[in-house]
């Protein structure tokens, strides 16, 4: 038997990383999950993977081409004319990237959490509650990206990215949807129940029907115009128009900063709600 | 421990366990429902406000100012608004005969202790499209109510919207009910019809401009499914839109054909799969 | 013996955990060593799980002392899990992936290499006799099947020591017994295994040395023999009179045996000597409706040291 080459290995690996600080909590093996993430994808229902591009596709028809037709052209951020489907499609883009990080930080961690049980295992091995964090974030950031990437190769065709500043929407909506991921696996270590669940759905549909992703938040009062602001939607949405429509300027840093945070925050305190669950 | 009273084949009267079997059903399940009404009322009232605010008055802002208004020769919000309750009553009885129905056979597999009772498999599923009903019937109140405050639709024209909208959320759960009856597990079913079915329905049955300025190769999804059937009746009882005698009688009778065409292809399933 | 065999692998003195107010674990101490098999008896709420959880690492204590290997758990968690493997009570397996990609998988999270695990998922899948199912999804093995793979599992990482929660919990006989013989090949090994269970028979077959658990607390330790002749009788007989009727007899019997309890339903009789005891009670002129003889087991041990009220 190979016993005692592995005993070493599998502690040895261990053991090298223990003087580094964290060691408690992270082992530096996040991406074994991604690993895990994409032996279950195989044999997952690719129907439902593929539907999830189509979403933002259908409503760019419907909205874009097929309201736009009553609408006609807006004014962009610099009184240039932009047709209504150039308007909808970068906020279209941010949302498919947040949902693509919602669904999977959201209703496929709380099945399991809750259903597979499998967190519990994966931290009876040496990963830490911060690996598991890091990890499952990682694969839902990685399906909001791939939404991202199949709406841009459908509406860049379409004559709907009119700069090279387009190219960075990619990179944005990573950030986005990174920025998603995080906040939705915190909140979903909150939840206990399918009716809870159907929460995190009831406040993104109002995010995504008021961040300025059909009409600009200027039709609103000054008031509320703050509060929509200050939802990640409208920062990502902002974000992205900016860039497809080629209106660059420092300003969108901040949008940059605000998802920064926004991930450094979902990240710790998701690594702290999964101490505090199966760590107890 | 405490002495149990127990008479052995006296408890039950068996004419009266089988008579009214699906309301005892619905009984039940209205029952469980309350525990998480909240959520029921939240969704009911904040769906309806959501849309109307962003589609109804924000995007309406866009198409009354534009050349909308005159194409559609009403505002954009009353325009909207019959398709919007249609659609939410369809969604809302549907909401009741996809995961709950799969429960029953697939997760807690209720239905089989129910039909271990004195309840047949056809009074279950009699029981689960009545509590359908009963929740669309509540979200579409919720809808119509809200409406009206917004001056969407006349209050006139109260009880004919309920009941096209009803129509069309029974005749659409009923095929449902046949289809949930026929999966033998989720397996992410309901998220491909919800994005490939429900989605395009309610984003192309001339919900959100007239059906005729799609292109044609898209008319069809208007026409098979039943948002656009209810949303045409809608808009000709609540504004002067005008639409001939027959295609009101097609309109009513497709739906109603859909309701019943799904009963009869549930009750066998639902037989079959308790008596296996 | 060698004198590494008797190398203490895990120590727990006045070991604590507090949930709030509730006390799980009210201070106990108890000491492992290499290569043995070693017992946590109790009924439900005892603090049996959640002492195998902070031995596993994966839960922190509230007060005491415990070394795993030497090592403290609170600061080397990741550490010491790499030493364990954990085979818990409802297997947890990943219902997403196939038979072999679990074991795959989980020996991933330890770091090791896709070769070597390659020629040991092989070898496991044979220890588990599932080699032929090793393309089915996790979902669809059936209940002993699951529970062999979470041993499997658990072995991955060739620890050092392993930990079962009810390893035979639910399973039908034949399961159970197969389960048995491989625990008993890995303890042949040199594998310590830490177990909980419920099942007597279980703790009679499987452990050199176990304690007693209830409330939190240690009731009792020592191998099932001793804790046996201990806390039990050689043999007990089992009498019944019908409900209502017990009572009435106790007095007569208690003088027959060398301690007698009366349930609701029958009342029992510890003595050394079984058929002699029966003997005497029919002589006496009592004619119970049904009697029966048997050896002595750990649960008369566990209910002598637990009490027969339901635990919820």
């Amino acid at each position: 038997m190979i016993t005692q080459l592995v005993v070493s290995q599998a502690v040895a690996i261990q053991e090298r990383r223990s003087a580094r600080p964290g060691s408690s909590i992270y082992s530096g093996r996040a991406s074994m999950l991604l690993e895990r993430g994409f032996r279950a994808f195989k044999s997952s229902n690719w129907m439902v993977v593929l539907s999830g591009f189509v979403e933002p596709v259908l409503y760019l028809l419907a909205f874009g081409f097929g309201i736009g037709q009553l609408i006609g052209n807006l004014e962009d951020g610099l009184g240039r004319p932009v047709s209504y489907a150039a308007f909808i499609a970068p906020a279209l883009l941010a949302t498919s990237a947040m949902n693509g990080a919602v669904y999977d930080s959201t209703w496929n961690v709380f099945f399991k959490m809750h259903f597979g049980k499998i967190y519990q295992v994966m931290l009876s091995s040496s990963l830490g509650p911060m690996d598991v964090a890091l990890g499952e974030i990682g694969w839902a950031l990685l399906r909001g990206v791939a939404y991202s990437l199949g709406f841009m190769a459908i509406v860049t065709p379409l004559g709907l990215v009119t700069n090279a500043w387009g190219l960075l929407a990619i990179p944005a909506a990573s950030l986005i949807a990174f920025g998603f991921a995080s906040i939705g696996m915190a909140i979903t270590s909150y939840l206990k129940s399918f009716q809870q669940m159907n929460w995190v759905t009831f406040f993104m549909l109002p995010m995504f029907l008021f961040s300025g992703t059909f009409f600009p938040v200027s039709v609103y009062p000054q008031w509320i115009q703050m509060i929509v602001q200050a939802l990640p939607l409208w920062q990502g949405v902002e974000l992205i128009r900016s860039l497809m429509l080629g209106i660059v300027d420092w300003s969108l840093l901040g949008h940059v900063a605000y998802f920064l945070v926004m991930i450094a925050g979902g990240l710790w305190f998701t690594t702290v709600r999964l101490k505090a669950l199966f760590m107890r | 421990m405490a002495e149990l009273s127990y008479k052995p084949g006296t408890a039950v009267d068996p004419k009266r366990a089988v008579r009214w079997g699906s309301l005892r059903v619905a009984e039940y399940r209205f029952y469980s429902m309350t525990k998480w009404m909240g959520g029921i009322i939240a969704f009911g009232l904040g769906n309806p406000i959501l849309f109307l605010l962003s589609v109804g008055l924000g995007i309406g802002a866009l198409v009354d100012a534009n050349s909308g208004g005159e194409i559609l020769g009403v505002s954009y919000l009353q325009f909207v608004a019959p398709a919007l309750l249609a659609s939410a009553a369809i969604q809302g009885v549907m909401d009741e005969v996809t995961f709950p129905t799969l429960d029953g056979f697939v997760w807690d597999k209720l239905f089989f202790a129910i039909n271990a009772t004195s309840v047949s498999a056809r009074q279950i599923a009699n029981g689960v499209m009545i509590v359908a009903l009963g929740r669309g019937l509540f979200t579409t109140l919720l809808y119509l109510g809200i409406l009206l405050l917004f001056g969407a639709v006349p209050l006139a024209s109260f009880f004919p919207l309920l009941f096209t909208s009803m129509l069309a959320g029974w005749g659409w759960a009923a095929l449902m009910m046949a289809i949930t009856a026929r999966l033998e597990n989720d397996e992410g079913y309901f998220a491909v019809i919800g994005r490939f079915v429900i989605a395009p329905m309610f984003l192309f049955s001339g919900t959100f401009y007239p059906l005729e300025q799609m292109p044609i190769f898209l008319q069809p999804i208007g026409w098979i499914l039943p948002l656009w059937h209810s949303t045409e009746l809608g808009r000709t009882l609540s504004y002067d839109y005008p639409i001939e005698p027959s295609m009101i009688a097609l309109h009513l009778g497709y739906l109603t054909l859909m309701g019943v065409v799904g009963m009869l292809l549930t009750y066998p399933k639902f037989e079959e799969r308790l008596s296996r | 013996m060698f004198a590494k065999d008797s190398e203490v692998v895990i120590r727990a003195k006045n070991l604590t955990k507090k949930y709030k107010d509730f006390v799980a674990v009210d201070g106990i101490d108890f000491e492992v060593k290499r290569g043995e098999s070693f017992g946590l008896l109790g009924p439900n709420g005892a603090g049996k799980s959640t002492t195998m959880k902070m031995i596993s690492s994966v839960s922190q204590r509230t007060g005491g002392e415990l070394t795993i290997l030497g090592k403290e758990p609170n600061t080397h968690g990741p550490e010491i899990r790499a030493h364990l493997g954990v085979v818990p009570q409802k297997d947890l397996l990943d219902r997403e992936l196939k038979a072999w990609e679990n074991l795959f998988t989980y020996g991933r999270y330890f770091g090791l290499s896709r070769k070597f695990l390659k020629q040991k998922v092989e070898e496991l899948l044979e220890f588990a006799q599932l080699t032929e199912k090793r393309n089915s999804k996790a979902d669809d093995l059936s209940g002993g099947m699951q529970r062999r793979l979470a041993i499997a599992r658990g072995l991955v990482n060739e620890p050092e020591i392993l930990m079962l929660d009810e390893p035979t919990t639910g399973l039908d006989p034949q399961a159970r017994h197969i389960l048995w013989d491989r625990l008993f090949r890995l303890k042949e090994q040199g594998v310590t295994l830490v177990i909980t269970t419920h099942y007597m028979d279980e703790a009679e077959q499987l452990c050199d040395r176990l304690i007693v658990m209830d409330k939190g607390k240690i009731m009792a330790e020592g191998s099932p023999a001793a804790l046996i002749k201990q806390y039990s009788s050689k043999e007990v007989v089992e009498v019944r009179f019908g409900t209502d009727k017990n009572e009435k007899f106790a007095p007569q019997l208690e003088e027959l045996a060398d301690r007698i309890e009366v349930l609701p339903d029958r009342i029992l009789l510890y003595t050394e000597k079984g058929e002699e005891l029966l003997t005497k009670i029919v002589d006496a002129g009592l004619h119970p409706m049904t009697s029966l003889v048997r050896r002595s087991s750990l649960e008369d041990v566990f209910l002598r040291l637990t009490g027969r009220t339901l635990v919820e």
